[in-house]
């Protein structure tokens, strides 16, 4: 459904643009309907860039980003805005996503305006109430608050029904309970859970391995805006492959077994160029040589459904 | 015993009546302990970190008092706490990484701090920059300014200029939140290796994250809106928590290895009271699956087992 053909992010740095920065370099993956696809990285990695080009809220540098097979950044006028009733967004901090004079329902009032004008209003309202329920949410208690009134997960499910209004057909899902508690953040997750029952498809963007384990069926691992590895989530957590993946599988903080005592190289600069590979400076394996810098590496398949960018495989 | 906390009770004032955001914590550390502190965002747990080291309005002190080793802190008292902080007792506040004078060169904006605390700069570099290297900072950070340092850097330098004067206490407020999970980890086992190093006597970790905790703390006390729920030693909260939230808590948090579709966790339904008039007795009631009439009665903190401290009538009522 939705298609990244060799996508890449250039930023123009330094004194009069002199130099470039790869944001996003060089990535191909598809998401099926009804499919969750995780990008999990660290800060830096590019998988925020890669859901902001998306929402085409910043342009795409070299490649196609495609959805439905239609070039996304072709797409202008009436078109675009029927994109954007297929594809909609939800970001890390609900709280800014609001403007906090008015009450928070006008978001729904909006949509309305802008894609239901022809709705009369005890249908509309009918609407407003259905998927407010969908996303577990009392509309008598939500409705007619102000931004504050609410809470960080009530506001969250506020965004994910406003996306269900417009029959969204994909959801690109920004670290969205990152800002969550943990006694909530669970009920975010299911949601999605049930909305992926239903057909939704959901690009989910985190930095929390074990938040990405328990949602998603795909997995990309993204270093430095280049994929380290992807695949099938299972596959990726039960054997990484790469130094990377490794690396943070081994981080990660776990309830069952603590964190076994490993060097952690924290430098590593952010290679200003595109050859070679991105995480040479930090890699920790121990037959990296020169070789790595001279070419960039290549997604290898090493079982089906698994691949890996690192030539020492 | 290097700490000990009675009965400390700290309210909000605003203008609508006092926010109850810290209600009776009784609660000791003793020497070379790192206890970590959780519970959801609003239930006081920084109210408490803070409480020891900085109590200013809106905040007032209701009742209770503090001992640190053997002298009672004068935490109503602004003036005289400052023979104290940062020698004795020590913070971290949450997103102190950008706190840091952004128009100052690092090692003078250390040096400015001490200076304030009457402590010669000269005299005390050589062990800045033996720390330096225990955090794998490079000494030149000291000539770079913050806006040239990661998140995880800055993190790492705030932890140093924090514990240069080997305080009695150091209270560490979501130092890995904002961090990267290598960079976490990271973080996290500096913070131990500062304690085994006696930079620090002992530590207060506020944290949501418990599994955080888990890697690093001995022991861990749970806060829920205001009240402490439960305090016990790591491997116990862990395994076998007995307070009703402490369980609910714990079996929410998602872990590499499940998945929606084999094992659905849950949340806990409701919200956290507020605080401004909470609801008399046990503040988790109104959400706990086990809640009877006895809970309209505050919970008393009770010793259950050794070192295994709970609020809650369930739990208790028969010896309480």
């Amino acid at each position: 459904m939705l298609r990244l053909d060799h996508v890449s992010k250039i930023y123009k740095v330094g004194t009069f643009g002199g130099k470039e920065l790869h944001a996003v370099n060089d990535i191909s993956f598809d998401v099926n309907v009804g499919e969750v696809m995780s990008l999990i990285g660290e800060s830096g990695s590019g998988k925020s860039t890669i859901g902001k080009m998306i929402l085409r809220l910043i342009s795409v540098s070299a490649g196609t980003l495609s959805f439905d097979s239609i070039d996304v950044s072709t797409l202008k006028g009436g078109a675009l805005k029927e994109y954007y009733r297929n594809v909609q967004g939800v970001f890390q901090d609900p709280f800014s996503s609001y403007n906090p004079i008015f009450k928070a329902d006008r978001i729904f009032s909006i949509i309305r305006e802008e894609f239901f004008p022809e709705v009369d209003g005890e249908e509309w309202t009918q609407k407003v109430h259905k998927s407010l329920e969908s996303v577990g949410l009392n509309p008598e208690h939500v409705l007619n608050k102000f931004p504050h009134q609410l809470s960080g997960g009530q506001l969250q499910r506020f965004l994910i029904a406003r996306a269900l209004l417009l029959d969204t057909k994909f959801l690109v899902a920004d670290e969205i309970i990152s800002m969550l508690d943990a006694s909530t953040r669970i009920d975010v997750l299911n949601l999605l859970a049930d909305l992926k029952a239903r057909g939704l498809s959901i690009l989910f963007i985190t930095h929390d391995l074990s938040l990405g384990y328990y949602i998603s069926d795909k997995s990309l691992i993204l270093y430095r805006g280049c994929i380290t590895e992807s695949g099938s989530t299972q596959k990726i957590y039960k054997k990484p492959y790469h130094p990377y993946t490794k690396m943070l599988m081994a981080s990660v903080p776990r309830l069952d077994r603590k964190w076994e005592k490993m060097e952690i190289d924290l430098k590593g600069e952010h290679s200003t160029s595109p050859v070679g590979c991105s995480y040479f400076a930090r890699c920790q394996l121990v037959g990296k040589d020169e070789s790595c810098m001279e070419s960039n590496p290549t997604l290898i398949e090493v079982e089906p459904d698994h691949f890996v960018a690192c030539s020492k495989l | 015993m290097s700490l000990r906390v009675e009965n400390l009770t700290v309210y909000y004032q605003t203008l609508r009546g006092d926010v109850r955001a810290l209600e009776d914590a009784t609660f000791g550390l003793s020497d070379g302990e790192i206890m970590g502190l959780a519970g959801e965002s609003g239930c006081g747990k920084t109210t408490l970190g803070q409480s020891l080291i900085y109590l200013v309005p809106p905040m007032k002190l209701v009742k209770g008092r503090v001992i640190l080793d053997e002298d009672v802190l004068p935490i109503n008292d602004t003036g005289k706490m400052d023979d104290f902080r940062y020698k004795k007792i020590s913070i971290i506040p949450q997103y102190a990484m950008n706190a840091m004078n952004p128009i100052r060169k690092i090692g003078k904006m250390t040096e400015e701090l001490l200076r304030s605390k009457k402590v010669d700069f000269k005299a005390i570099l050589p062990e800045l920059k033996r720390r330096l290297d225990l955090v794998k900072l490079p000494q030149e950070v000291l000539d770079m300014y913050p806006i040239e340092l990661s998140g995880g850097m800055k993190q790492r330098m705030v932890m140093v200029i924090s514990t240069l004067l080997n305080p009695a206490l150091l209270i560490a407020d979501e130092i890995t939140s904002a961090l990267d999970v290598a960079s976490q980890k990271a973080v996290a086992e500096m913070l131990v290796e500062f304690r085994n190093q006696d930079c620090c006597n002992s530590a207060i970790v506020i944290t949501h994250d418990i599994s955080i905790l888990y890697q690093i703390a001995d022991n861990i006390m749970i806060m829920y809106a205001g009240q402490i729920a439960e305090k016990g030693t790591t491997k116990t909260i862990i395994n076998t928590p007995r307070h009703p939230y402490t369980k609910m808590l714990i079996s929410t948090l998602p872990e590499v290895g499940i998945r929606h579709d084999e094992k659905r966790l849950a949340g806990i339904p409701g919200n956290p009271p507020l605080l401004l008039n909470p609801p008399a007795g046990c503040r988790f009631r109104d959400r706990c699956p086990v809640a009877f009439e006895k809970c309209l009665d505050v919970p008393p903190f009770i010793e259950i087992k050794p070192r295994h401290f709970i609020a809650c009538w369930k739990e208790t009522g028969a010896n309480a």
